[in-house]
C-alpha cells in the first residue's frame, strides 16, 4: 500500500492508516490495538511539546519521505554484504535484521551461548507477559507506533550463568524503497541470572535512499549480570532513526551502554535505565561527531530507585556546519534510594557559528543522602593548544585532529570490547583527520 | 640568518611593537631583557607566527625568506623553535605521539625518510638523557598536571627532539631551581653550534652566567633602547631598569 504524505493527511493518520491495514497475528494484535489508541489519542509529538521541541521527527519524515509504508526485505542483503559490515578481526555471533525483519539464513551462532526466537514462534501468553513492560507505549509515541506497526521481531536469550566467550553483533540493514521506507523494528533482550554478555548493534545503510527506523529494544538484565550494548549509528545522510532503548537493572548488574553517533539527517536515541535494587549499575557513555545537516539528539534517562546503586553518564559531542547536538539527561532519585551515586557530564565542541547544541541536565531527586553531580560544557577548538602543536612543525589539519580526538577519544575508551573500540578508534580519527601517525 | 626591520606589530588593534630591529647571524646568541610587559613575549609569538598579533609594519627574513609568509608549522619546519614562557598543557594528546608526528611532519618538510618507531624511541632515550626527563613525565598527556619546572624541561626536550637553527627560549629559567637551571642551560649548551643561533628572553642574570650571550638587548614600550654586551646584563642586574626608562623618556623630549 502506498500512503502519500504531500497531501494534507497528517503523518499520524498516514500511520494510522498503515497500522490498520496491516494483517494480524495472535501475538500481536493486543500490542497493535494499544498501539492504535494511543496514537489515535496523542498524536506523534509535534514541536510544542516539549520532549520533542528541539528535534521534529515527524516533520522530518514528512520533508523527506515519500512512502511511509514498511520497507520490504531487501535482495540486496546477502552473506557478502554480512561479512563486509563485521567488526574486523572481532569474532562474534551474528544476528541479521533485514528492514527489520530476522534474517535466520544470514545469522550465524552459537545456540548454546544465545538463542534467537522469532515472536511469531513464541507462546503468546510469554510474550504478552513481557512485550511493552519494560517500555510501556504509553511512554513515547514512537514506542506506541511501533507497537501499531509491528509486524514481526526477536528474542535474545543468553541464559542464567552463561558468561558469552564472543560478542553478538547485531547488524541492521536497511534500505528504503518505492514499495516503503519505514522500518518498524522490535527486539527484546533477555540476560539471565550470573551472566556476561557484549552485544554491539550496527545500523548500515545499504544506499542514499532516505528512511524511518523506528526501533524499539527492551533489554531486561539478571541479577549480578553484566552487560555491555553498543550502537554505532554511522548511517547515510537520508537516515531518520528515533529509537527507544529501555533497560531493567537489578541487584549486583551492571549495564553499560555506549552510543557511537556519526552520520544520519535526523537521529533520536531515547535510553532509559531502570536501576531496580541495591548495587545496580548503570553506564551511558555517547559521542556524536556531526557535519553537514546532521541532527543527533539523546535523550536519557536513569531511574534509581533503590539505596546504593550507581549511574555514570558521559557525552560528548563535536559538532561542525550545520549540524545540531541535543543531550538531555534525566537523573531521577527516589526517596528510597538513598547513598546513590550519580554523575553525568556532558561535553561538546563547536567548530562552526552554524551549528548549535541544545544540552539540558535534568535532576529529579527525592532522597537526602545522594552524591550526584552534574555538569555541561560547550565551547570551540582550543586556540592556544592548536598554536602549540603547530608551532612544533605539526599541519593545521593534523593538529586540528589530534585535538578533537583528545576530547572524543575519552568516550572510545569507555568500550571495553578492545576490536569494536579499535574499530570506532579508526572511524573516528578518519573523520576527524589526526589518523597521521 | 635572521634580520628583523623595523617590525611593528599590534593585537586587536593595540600596538606592542614599535620598531624592532635585530640581526642574528649563525652560532650567536642574544639575551633581550626588559621591564614585564614590555613586548619581549610578544616578539617571541610574532616570530613563532601567532595569529592573533598582527604585523602592521616591518619584515623578518630567516635564512632568506620572508619569515611572515610562512604557516606557524612552515616557521617551525624551516628550524625556528619557540620555548614558550607559559607552555600550554593539552589533556589526551600523548607526549610520544606528539613528538613522533611533529618528527616526522618536519623530516617530510626536509625531504628526509619517517623516523619508525624504534629510531624515534632511541632518539627520545638520547634526549631524555641530555635534559634529564623522567620517561614517565613523557608518558602521559603533552604537559598535563606538569609542574613549571617540568614544563620548561619539556620545552626543552622538545627543542633537543627537533633540532633547530633559532631558538628562542621565553623565561625558561624563570621559577627554575638552580639545579634544573643547569640541567636545562647544559641542554641548551649541548645542542650550540656555529650554525644554529639562540635567543634567551630573562629577568635575570643568573641564566646569562651559564648560557653567555654575545649580545644583550633591552627592550622597552615595544622597541630595543639598548644593545650591549653581556655587562650590560649585568649592569641591569645591579641598578634595575629606571635608569633605561629615564634615558628613554630624554630622548622622548
Ligand atoms: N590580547 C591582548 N590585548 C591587549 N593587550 C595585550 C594582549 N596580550 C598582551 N597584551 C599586552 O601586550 C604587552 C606586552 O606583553 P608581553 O607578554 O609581550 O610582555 P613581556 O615583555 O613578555 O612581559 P613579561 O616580562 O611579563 O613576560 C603587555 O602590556 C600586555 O598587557
Ligand atoms: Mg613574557
Amino acid at each position: 500500500m502506498t500512503t502519500s504524505t504531500k497531501n494534507a493527511v497528517s503523518i499520524t493518520d498516514a500511520f494510522l492508516e498503515i497500522g490498520k491495514n496491516l494483517p494480524q497475528s495472535n501475538w500481536n494484535s493486543a500490542l497493535r490495538k494499544e498501539g492504535i489508541s494511543l496514537l489515535s489519542a496523542q498524536g506523534l509529538p509535534a514541536s510544542k511539546v516539549e520532549e520533542y521541541k528541539f528535534t521534529p521527527v515527524a516533520k522530518k519524515i514528512q520533508d523527506t519521505l515519500s512512502n511511509l509504508s514498511h520497507a520490504p526485505a531487501s535482495s540486496n542483503v546477502v552473506a557478502e554484504k554480512v561479512d563486509e559490515h563485521r567488526i574486523p578481526g572481532l569474532d562474534s555471533h551474528v544476528v541479521v535484521f533485514n528492514n527489520g525483519s530476522y534474517d535466520a539464513t544470514l545469522s550465524a551462532f552459537d545456540s548454546s551461548e544465545v538463542t534467537v526466537t522469532s515472536f511469531g514462534d513464541m507462546p503468546t501468553d510469554s510474550l504478552e507477559k513481557t512485550l511493552g513492560k519494560i517500555a510501556p507505549a504509553g511512554k513515547d509515541p514512537f514506542i506506541a507506533l511501533n507497537q501499531l506497526a509491528i509486524e514481526s521481531g526477536v528474542w535474545i536469550e543468553i541464559a542464567t550463568g552463561t558468561a558469552l566467550k564472543k560478542p553478538v553483533l547485531i547488524l541492521q540493514f536497511v534500505e528504503g524503497s518505492l514499495q516503503g521506507q519505514s522500518v518498524h523494528q522490535r527486539s527484546y533482550i533477555q540476560i539471565g541470572k550470573n551472566a556476561a554478555a557484549t552485544l554491539i548493534e550496527k545500523v548500515v545503510s545499504l544506499d542514499d535512499t532516505p528512511y524511518f527506523l523506528n526501533g524499539v529494544t527492551e533489554i531486561n538484565v539478571g541479577e549480578n549480570s553484566q552487560v555491555a550494548f553498543y550502537r554505532l549509528q554511522d548511517e547515510s545522510k537520508f537516515a531518520i532513526e528515533v529509537n527507544n532503548t529501555e533497560v531493567n537493572v537489578p541487584r549486583d548488574a551492571t549495564f553499560s551502554s555506549a552510543v557511537i553517533s556519526l552520520q544520519g539527517l535526523m537521529i533520536r536515541n531515547n535510553l532509559s535505565i531502570n536501576l531496580l535494587d541495591s548495587n545496580s549499575l548503570g553506564n551511558m557513555y555517547g559521542l556524536y561527531l556531526l557535519n553537514g545537516h546532521s541532527h543527533v539528539d539523546n535523550h536519557t534517562n536513569v531511574d534509581h530507585t533503590k539505596p546504593h546503586a550507581e549511574s555514570n553518564e558521559l557525552y560528548k559531542g563535536i559538532l561542525a556546519d550545520h549540524s545540531r547536538g541535543v543531550f538531555n539527561g534525566k537523573i531521577f532519585v527516589r526517596q528510597d534510594a538513598q547513598k546513590t551515586n550519580a554523575f553525568q557530564q556532558n561535553n561538546n565542541i563547536l567548530l562552526s557559528e552554524d551549528a548549535v547544541i541544545n544540552t539540558k541536565p535534568q535532576l529529579e531527586i527525592w532522597a537526602d543522602d545522594v552524591k550526584c553531580s552534574h555538569g555541561c560544557t560547550t565551547g570551540q577548538l582550543d586556540e592556544e593548544a592548536l598554536f602549540y602543536l603547530r608551532s612544533r612543525g605539526i599541519s593545521k589539519e593534523s593538529s586540528r585532529g589530534m585535538l578533537l580526538y583528545a576530547f572524543a577519544g575519552e568516550v572510545l575508551e569507555k568500550i571495553t570490547n578492545e576490536n569494536f573500540r579499535e574499530y570506532c578508534v579508526g572511524l573516528v580519527q578518519e573523520r576527524l583527520g589526526s589518523n597521521h601517525i | 640568518m635572521l634580520k628583523i626591520t623595523n617590525l611593528h606589530a599590534s593585537i586587536e588593534g593595540t600596538p606592542i611593537l614599535r620598531g624592532i630591529n635585530l640581526e642574528v647571524k649563525p652560532g650567536e646568541v642574544h639575551a633581550i631583557m626588559g621591564p614585564n610587559g614590555s613586548g619581549k613575549s610578544t616578539l617571541a609569538s610574532v616570530l613563532a607566527g601567532r595569529e592573533e598579533y598582527e604585523v602592521t609594519e616591518g619584515s623578518v627574513l630567516f635564512k632568506g625568506k620572508d619569515l611572515l609568509d610562512l604557516s606557524p608549522e612552515d616557521r617551525a619546519r624551516e628550524g625556528v623553535f619557540l620555548a614558550f614562557q607559559y607552555p600550554v598543557e593539552i589533556p589526551g594528546v600523548s607526549s610520544t605521539n606528539f613528538l613522533r608526528t611533529a618528527v616526522n611532519q618536519v623530516r617530510e618538510y626536509r625531504g628526509q625518510e619517517p623516523l619508525d618507531a624504534v629510531k624515534f624511541l632511541s632518539l627520545m632515550k638520547e634526549k631524555m638523557k641530555l635534559v634529564e626527563i623522567d620517561q614517565k613525565l613523557l608518558s602521559r598527556s603533552l604537559n598535563e598536571g606538569f609542574s613549571g619546572g617540568e614544563k620548561k624541561r619539556n620545552e626543552i626536550f622538545q627543542m633537543a627532539i627537533l633540532e633547530p637553527t633559532l631558538s628562542i627560549l621565553d623565561e625558561t629559567d624563570s621559577g627554575l631551581d638552580i639545579d634544573a637551571l643547569k640541567i636545562v642551560s647544559n641542554g641548551v649548551n649541548e645542542l650550540k653550534s656555529k650554525d644554529n643561533a639562540t635567543i634567551v628572553v630573562t629577568h635575570y642574570q643568573r641564566l646569562l652566567d651559564y648560557i653567555v650571550p654575545d649580545f644583550v638587548h633591552v627592550l622597552y614600550q615595544g622597541r630595543i633602547v639598548k644593545s650591549g654586551t653581556k655587562e650590560l646584563a649585568l649592569e641591569l642586574e645591579e641598578k634595575g631598569y629606571d635608569w633605561i626608562k629615564e634615558e628613554v623618556a630624554g630622548t622622548a623630549v
